[in-house]
C-alpha cells in the first residue's frame, strides 16, 4: 500500500536531516503509529508522504501512485487531518465541511448524506450551523478529522488527531477512525499518546532524530523489550529521558 | 466548475460574516469620494461664491489705483480688504491670517502718465508732429513695483496664477493709458463718436469642448474625482485580498487545500470572482453618489447617460488588474504585517505615478514613462476618454487590453510562484 524507500529531508537552515534515508511499508488496512519525541521527524515525514514537503531525496508511493506522476490521482485517493485546526472559524461547521468536501469532487445530496452522517457520528449534528469559532478544542478536531474523510479515503494521514482534546472527545475520535479502518482505510498516525497507540494501532515505529529505532506490532516491541510493560517503557528505552526541546 | 463554485461561495461566506470589513470596504470609498471632491469643487467652478480675501494698500489714490481695485473687483474673485499700512498687510500675510495682500505704491498714476506721456510725444516727435515741449526719455526714470506678499504655505500654482492675473490687469492699464495719451496728443476728444483706437482686445481665446450630440461636455469635479478615487478604491482591494490569502495560510486552511486534489488556480479563481463583485459595487455606489448624493449637497453631478456599458467594463479590467497584484502580493507575503502596509503604500505610490493625484503631464520626464507602466494610470486614462473624452468602447479597448494583461500576468507569476514554493 505505502512504500517508502530512503526518503530523506534537510530543511535550508538546518544542520541536520530531518528525516534521513527512511523506509517503511505499510500494508493495506493497518493502523499505523509514527512515534516519537518532539523533533523526532514524524511530521516532516507525514508532510513528506502528503505533498506538503518535498523531499530532499529517496521516494515513496501510495497504492503504486507518486505525487510526481499522479498528483491529482493520488490526493484524491488521501485523507490529510493536520495537527492545526485548517477550518474557517467565521463559517459554520457545515460550511467548512461542504466546501472541502466538494474540494474532493463531493456534491448534491453525496456531500449532504456524508456531512450530515459524520457530525452526527461524531456527536456535532446540533452544532452544524454554529461557527466553528465558538467551539471548544474537542469539537474543532473532530470536526477537523471530519474534512480529511468526508471523501472515504483509502489512506488517512492524521498528525496527533488527538492533542489537547478531552477523554470524551479522543473515545469518540478514535471509536470513528476505527471504523473507518474496519471499512478499509488505512490510517497512519503520529501521537504523543503512547497508551492510546499501543491499543489503537495495528504496527507502530518509534522514530527518533530521522530515523526508525525500532517497528512493529505494539504487543511484540513491549515482549522484546527487557523489562518493558507497555509502549511508554520502550519508547523510553529506545529514545532516552533526555529533554527534547529544540528551537 | 462545482470546486470553482464551491470556492467562490466559501469567499463570499467569508467577506460577509466580517460585516465590519465590508462595511470599509464600501463605505470608506465613498467618503473619500465625497470628501476629495468637496474640497476640489471649487477650484472646477467657473462662476463661484467664494472670494479670496485681498489686502490693499493704496499708496496712489489714482487713476491706476482705481483701475486695479475696480479689476480685481469685476473678477468676482476677490474681496479687497484696504488698509493704510504695509507692514501691517506684510504681518497679516506672512503670519496666515492672510493668503495675499497687494501693495500699490506711491505716485504710481502720476508716473505712469509722465513715462507714457514722454513715449508717445517722442513718438509724435520723430513722425514731425510738433510738440508744445521737449519730451525727453531717460533710462534713468525710477521704475515702479507692485509688490504682492503672499502666505508662506501657499501652494506655487496658487501663486503663479495671481501673479499672471495681476500683471496681465497692469499690462491693460498700460496699453489703455498708452492709447489715451495718443488720444490726447492728437487733440481728440475721447467721446464715444470719436475713438481713434479700438482698445478692446482684437485676439481673444475661447475654449472649444467635446460635444455629445449637441451638447457640449463641461467638466467638473464630479467627473474628475470619481473616475479617480473609484479607481483608488478599486485598486485598495490589495489590501484586504492579500490578507485574505495570508490569513489562510496562516489558519491552517490553506495546508489543507494543499493536500486537496483542487489546482491553485481554482482557489484564486473564487477569490477573483468575490472581490471583482466587490470592486463592481464599490463603482456602483460612487456612481450612486456622483448621481444622486452630489447635488443634494451642493455638488456638481456626473453624466453618465450613453456611456453606462463602457464605464463599466473600464472597472470590470481595472478590479481585474487590482485583484491581479492583490492575489500575487498575497502569494508572496508571509504575515499580514507584511501584507497590509506594503498593499497600502503601494496603492498610493500607483495613484501617485498614475496621476490620480498630479495630471502626468507635469511630472517629470522619468515620472512621466513610469506612468506609462502603472495600471491605475491605464485605467484612469481609460474612465478619463469614457467620461471627458466621450470615447468609444473601440477607443478604450488599448487601455483596458493593457489592465486584462496585467491580471493575467500577475496571476501566472502567483500560480508559478506558489508552485515553486510548494512543489513535491
Amino acid at each position: 500500500m505505502i512504500e517508502i524507500v530512503k526518503l530523506s529531508k534537510k530543511y535550508k537552515a538546518a544542520e541536520d536531516y530531518a528525516v534521513r534515508d527512511l523506509s517503511l511499508k505499510i500494508k493495506k488496512g493497518e493502523i499505523y503509529g509514527l512515534l516519537g519525541p518532539n523533533g523526532a521527524g514524524k511530521t516532516t515525514l507525514i508532510s513528506m508522504l502528503t505533498s506538503l514537503l518535498k523531499p530532499t531525496s529517496g521516494r515513496f508511493t501510495i497504492n503504486g501512485l507518486n505525487f510526481q506522476e499522479n498528483k491529482t490521482e493520488l490526493k484524491n485517493i488521501i485523507g490529510v487531518v493536520p495537527q492545526e485546526y485548517a477550518l474557517y472559524p467565521t463559517l459554520t461547521a457545515y460550511e467548512n465541511l461542504s466546501y472541502f468536501g466538494s474540494m474532493y469532487g463531493l456534491k448534491g445530496s453525496s456531500l449532504k448524506n456524508s456531512i450530515t452522517a459524520h457530525l452526527e457520528i461524531m456527536g456535532l449534528l446540533k452544532f452544524a450551523n454554529k461557527k466553528t469559532s465558538t467551539f471548544s478544542g474537542g469539537m474543532k478536531r473532530r470536526v477537523n478529522l471530519i474534512a480529511g474523510i468526508l471523501h472515504k479515503p483509502k489512506v488517512l494521514f492524521l498528525d496527533e488527531p488527538t492533542v489537547g482534546v478531552d477523554v470524551q472527545s479522543k473515545n469518540v475520535i478514535i471509536d470513528h477512525l476505527e471504523r473507518l479502518n474496519q471499512e478499509g482505510t488505512t490510517i497512519i498516525y503520529t501521537s504523543h499518546h503512547l497508551n492510546e497507540a499501543e491499543f489503537f494501532c495495528t504496527h507502530v515505529a518509534i522514530i527518533d532524530r530521522g530515523k526508525i529505532i525500532v517497528k512493529g506490532i505494539p504487543s511484540d516491541l513491549v515482549k522484546n523489550q527487557e523489562g518493558a510493560n507497555n509502549l511508554e517503557d520502550v519508547f523510553l528505552a529506545q529514545t532516552g529521558k533526555a529533554l527534547r526541546d529544540y528551537a | 466548475m462545482h470546486k470553482l463554485w464551491a470556492s467562490t461561495y466559501k469567499e463570499m461566506l467569508l467577506i460577509s460574516r466580517d460585516i465590519g470589513g465590508v462595511a470599509i470596504l464600501f463605505i470608506m470609498p465613498v467618503l473619500l469620494l465625497v470628501v476629495i471632491t468637496s474640497v476640489q469643487d471649487s477650484t472646477f467652478k467657473t462662476i463661484t461664491d467664494f472670494k479670496l480675501p485681498v489686502l490693499l494698500v493704496d499708496n496712489d489714490q489714482g487713476e491706476v489705483s482705481k483701475s486695479i481695485i475696480d479689476n480685481l473687483d469685476d473678477s468676482n474673485a476677490f474681496e479687497i480688504i484696504q488698509i493704510d499700512s504695509e507692514d501691517e498687510a506684510r504681518d497679516a500675510v506672512f503670519s496666515g491670517k492672510q493668503q495675499l495682500a497687494i501693495i500699490i505704491p506711491e505716485n504710481l498714476s502720476a508716473s505712469l502718465q509722465e513715462k507714457v506721456d514722454k513715449n508717445v510725444g517722442s513718438v509724435l516727435e520723430r513722425f514731425g508732429l510738433d510738440q508744445e515741449e521737449e519730451k525727453v526719455i531717460t533710462k534713468d526714470d525710477p521704475k515702479h513695483e507692485v509688490r504682492l506678499y503672499f502666505d508662506p504655505a501657499s501652494q506655487q500654482s496658487f501663486k503663479n496664477s495671481i501673479k499672471n492675473g495681476i500683471d496681465k490687469m497692469i499690462s491693460q492699464i498700460e496699453i489703455q493709458s498708452i492709447y489715451n495719451a495718443f488720444q490726447n496728443e492728437l487733440g481728440e476728444d475721447e467721446s464715444e463718436d470719436n475713438i481713434l483706437f479700438e482698445t478692446d482686445g482684437f485676439i481673444s481665446f475661447v475654449e472649444i469642448l467635446p460635444t455629445k450630440g449637441n451638447k457640449e461636455i463641461i467638466p467638473n469635479s464630479a467627473q474628475h474625482n470619481i473616475p479617480a478615487w473609484a479607481l483608488f478604491a478599486i485598486f485598495f482591494i490589495i489590501v484586504p485580498l492579500s490578507i485574505n490569502i495570508v490569513k489562510e495560510k496562516n489558519q491552517g486552511t490553506f495546508v489543507r487545500l494543499r493536500t486537496n486534489p483542487v489546482p491553485y488556480a481554482i482557489v484564486l479563481g473564487g477569490k477573483t470572482i468575490v472581490y471583482l463583485g466587490v470592486s463592481l459595487i464599490q463603482f456602483t455606489l460612487m456612481l450612486l453618489v456622483g448621481l444622486y448624493l452630489f447635488p443634494l449637497i451642493g455638488l456638481p453631478n456626473i453624466d453618465v447617460s450613453g456611456k453606462l456599458a463602457t464605464l463599466y467594463a473600464v472597472a470590470l479590467f481595472s478590479g481585474l488588474a487590482a485583484i491581479g497584484l492583490g492575489l500575487l502580493l498575497g502569494t508572496i507575503a508571509k504575515t499580514q504585517e507584511q501584507s497590509a502596509p506594503f498593499g497600502s503604500i503601494m496603492v498610493v505610490i500607483l495613484a501617485a505615478i498614475g496621476g490620480v493625484w498630479v495630471p502626468v503631464f507635469v511630472m517629470p520626464k522619468f515620472m512621466q514613462l513610469l506612468s506609462r507602466i502603472s495600471p491605475m494610470n491605464w485605467g484612469l486614462e481609460a474612465f478619463y476618454d469614457v467620461f471627458l473624452r466621450n470615447a468609444s468602447f473601440v477607443k478604450i479597448l488599448p487601455e483596458i487590453s493593457l489592465l486584462l494583461l496585467f491580471f493575467i500576468v500577475t496571476l501566472l507569476i502567483s500560480i508559478i510562484y506558489n508552485r515553486s514554493q510548494n512543489a513535491v
